[in-house]
């Protein structure tokens, strides 16, 4: 099968005021055509960022290094300019904050046809049109009307929807979603995270889905790489993952998802400790501090093993005594 | 459509607030004006009384304070400011519609200017931020909004006047030529406040969500600046340039001085000066309700500007 996107030695530091931040360390993936990847992490994992460094978004302190080929060519060597080509058409990116990440100036109407008439050549009037299917296509009511309003007549939840919509409009090869549900409120994210799995089913487009929440990931995604502390700690498919998880932080994080099927009443697992300070990463396995079967091995950081067929873990537990 | 009427309501209410501001100006400059000592017809050699009571009979000064008051409201209603005190034959009315378009154009071209040089530097500028070109073009804005026009004026007049001798150095014939230099001066620190005013909120702009989103759908960074980042980052040079308008075409006395035109703002010294009642009262009305129109105005151009206002208003 060939590879849509192939991720290689991904470095992404950021100049702060109080220091360098290494980021993303070393990232490898890749993505099959139509495959869903979930990338799951605490806050400051640094898979956001290793997605916006992909699309060439990252803010002005930050600079990366490494390959992202996407068909083949290599998105992080291209010009701004050649980026655009590929950039809303090919690869489209979903935000975190639906409430801040539409233009708040600008009609819907205006926002969506832009994108179809720039990428597609499409005249004002098919822009419209296709834009009016696509709000259709994420269920907004009445499309025809709404298109015409501004971002702050809608919800929070409908604004995310539309920011799928203008995803949509070009059908791209793979669609990045960050954290597409985070913002809203429990009972719209469950809605939103079914529409995605919806729309990417339909449309057989590869995703990549950002998210904390192991939860959100078993019923959508083929594939979890799981990241901490800018580096990856594990991969394999859902199945793998949830049956068998072979890294400690992945177990946690498992752990950590509220049930309804639990019928001791035990108090909701969590994670002891914080994610390590990203200006002064400690020698060693970054978890090692906040993993309960940490012995004198781990004071060694442990090289990313591949366990079996498909699978990957960065942890020296086998070895344990 | 619901737009419009949000307008048309906008509007009506800003209009009815007007008057009472207007009744407190009028009322504060018609007191204040004769609290200052002396009056209009001081003259280094006294008058003889009679003809000093013939005087202040024929202005009705002579009248209770509460009586002049109330006889002026009169006359603003049927927006007659009176005769000036000082320049014989002439009402005030006269003096502001022949000082008027001289201040206006000058003042208005030179606004113009500001706004366009502004505006251009400011996003240049912020397109480049933190360059050597950032630095420079914002140390000379620096300068420029530092350097009072009254320094500015004369060097002009000394380089293009004196030493060059293209234009003139003073003087107002309503050719262009008499206007380059004042509108020059009144211009440059217009500029140099836009440029930077610009340059910051085109950065805070830029540094938006939604400006990400918009990179994300591979859009031309033109296109992203021009039609996503350029309204919302005017948004606080249109509300400095309410105000600022109003000063600039009701003319600036230091620039009307220094080159001689006969513009409004020689007129308003002048009559302060000469405690020229009629005359300081018209000017300052006059420029009074040019504010609030222009502010009017910006509140206008802020609900076209942004969407989220006109609905808020309703």
């Amino acid at each position: 099968m060939s590879v849509l996107l192939e991720v290689n030695g991904l470095d992404v530091r950021f100049e702060t005021p109080e220091g360098e931040v290494h980021a993303v360390r070393g990232l490898n993936f890749s993505l099959q055509p139509g495959e869903t990847l979930a990338i799951v992490g605490e806050s400051g994992s640094g898979k956001s960022q290793a997605m916006l460094a992909i699309l060439g978004l990252l803010a002005e302190n930050g600079a990366a290094t490494g390959q992202a080929r996407f068909k083949g060519e290599d998105l992080m060597a291209m010009t701004p300019q050649e980026l655009n080509r590929h950039r809303g058409r090919d690869i489209a990116m979903i935000f975190q904050d639906p409430m801040t990440s539409l233009n708040p100036y600008l009609s819907i109407e205006r926002q969506m046809i832009e994108v179809a008439m720039h990428h597609q050549g499409l005249g004002r009037r098919e822009a419209r049109t296709h834009a009016i299917e696509m709000l259709r296509a994420v269920r907004i009511p009445d499309p025809e009307t709404r298109i015409r309003q501004y971002p702050h007549e809608f919800s929070g939840g409908m604004r995310q929807r539309i920011m799928i919509a203008i995803g949509l409009l070009c059908e791209p090869d793979v669609l990045i979603a960050d954290e597409p549900t985070t913002a809203l409120d429990v009972t719209v994210q469950s809605q939103l995270a079914a529409l995605v799995d919806e729309v990417v089913a339909r449309s057989n487009m590869a995703a990549i889905l950002i998210t904390h929440d192991l939860g959100v990931v078993a019923g959508m995604s083929d594939r979890v790489l799981v990241m901490y502390a800018g580096e990856v700690v594990e991969y394999g498919t859902v199945e793998q993952i949830y049956a068998q998880p072979l890294h400690p932080y992945t177990r946690g994080l498992i752990d950590s998802v509220p049930r309804l099927d639990r019928e001791d009443h035990e108090a909701l697992h969590a994670i002891p400790g914080n994610p390590p300070n990203m200006l002064a990463l400690p020698p060693g396995c970054s978890f090692r501090e906040r993993c309960a079967h940490a012995f004198e091995a781990c004071a060694e950081a442990p090289e990313l093993s591949e366990p079996g067929e498909g699978r990957l873990k960065r942890c020296h537990l086998e070895k344990a005594p | 459509m619901t737009l419009d009427q949000g307008l048309v309501r906008q509007l009506t209410r800003r209009l009815l607030g007007v008057v009472p501001t207007l009744l407190l100006l009028i009322t504060v400059v018609f007191f204040l004006v004769r609290v200052a000592p002396g009056g209009p017809f001081d003259t280094e050699k006294a008058l003889p009384p009679e003809i000093q009571a013939n005087l202040e009979a024929k202005y009705h000064l002579d009248e209770p304070l509460l009586q002049q008051y109330f006889r002026y409201l009169g006359q603003i209603l049927v927006l007659d400011f009176g005769p000036s005190f000082q320049y014989k034959d002439w009402t005030v009315n006269e003096l502001i519609a022949q000082g008027f378009p001289v201040s206006l154009t000058i003042g208005g071209v030179a606004m113009l200017l500001g706004f366009v040089f502004g505006v251009g530097i400011g996003v240049g500028a912020a397109l480049r931020q933190n360059s050597a070109a950032d630095f420079t073009t914002m140390g000379f804005a620096m300068l420029g909004v530092s350097i009072p026009n009254f320094v500015v004026a004369p060097v002009l007049i000394l380089l293009f006047a004196v030493y060059a001798g293209w234009l003139p150095a003073g003087g107002w014939d309503w050719s262009w030529r008499s206007a380059v230099l004042p509108v020059v001066t009144l211009a440059l620190p217009v500029i140099a406040y836009i440029a930077r005013l610009m340059r910051g909120s085109m950065i805070e702009v830029l540094h938006s969500n939604f400006i990400r989103t918009a990179r994300a759908k591979g859009l031309p960074e033109r296109q992203v600046i021009l039609r996503h980042a350029l309204k919302p980052a005017l948004l606080p040079v249109i509300s400095y340039m309410g105000p600022a308008t109003a000063a600039l075409i009701t003319g600036s006395v230091v620039v009307e001085r220094i080159f001689s035109i006969p513009g409004l703002g020689s007129y308003f010294v002048q009559g302060a000066l000469n405690r020229d009642y009629t005359l300081v009262m018209g000017v300052v009305l006059f420029y009074g309700v040019l504010i609030i129109a222009l502010n009017v105005v910006v509140d206008l151009l802020y609900s076209i500007l942004n969407p989220k206002i006109a609905y808020e208003e309703l």
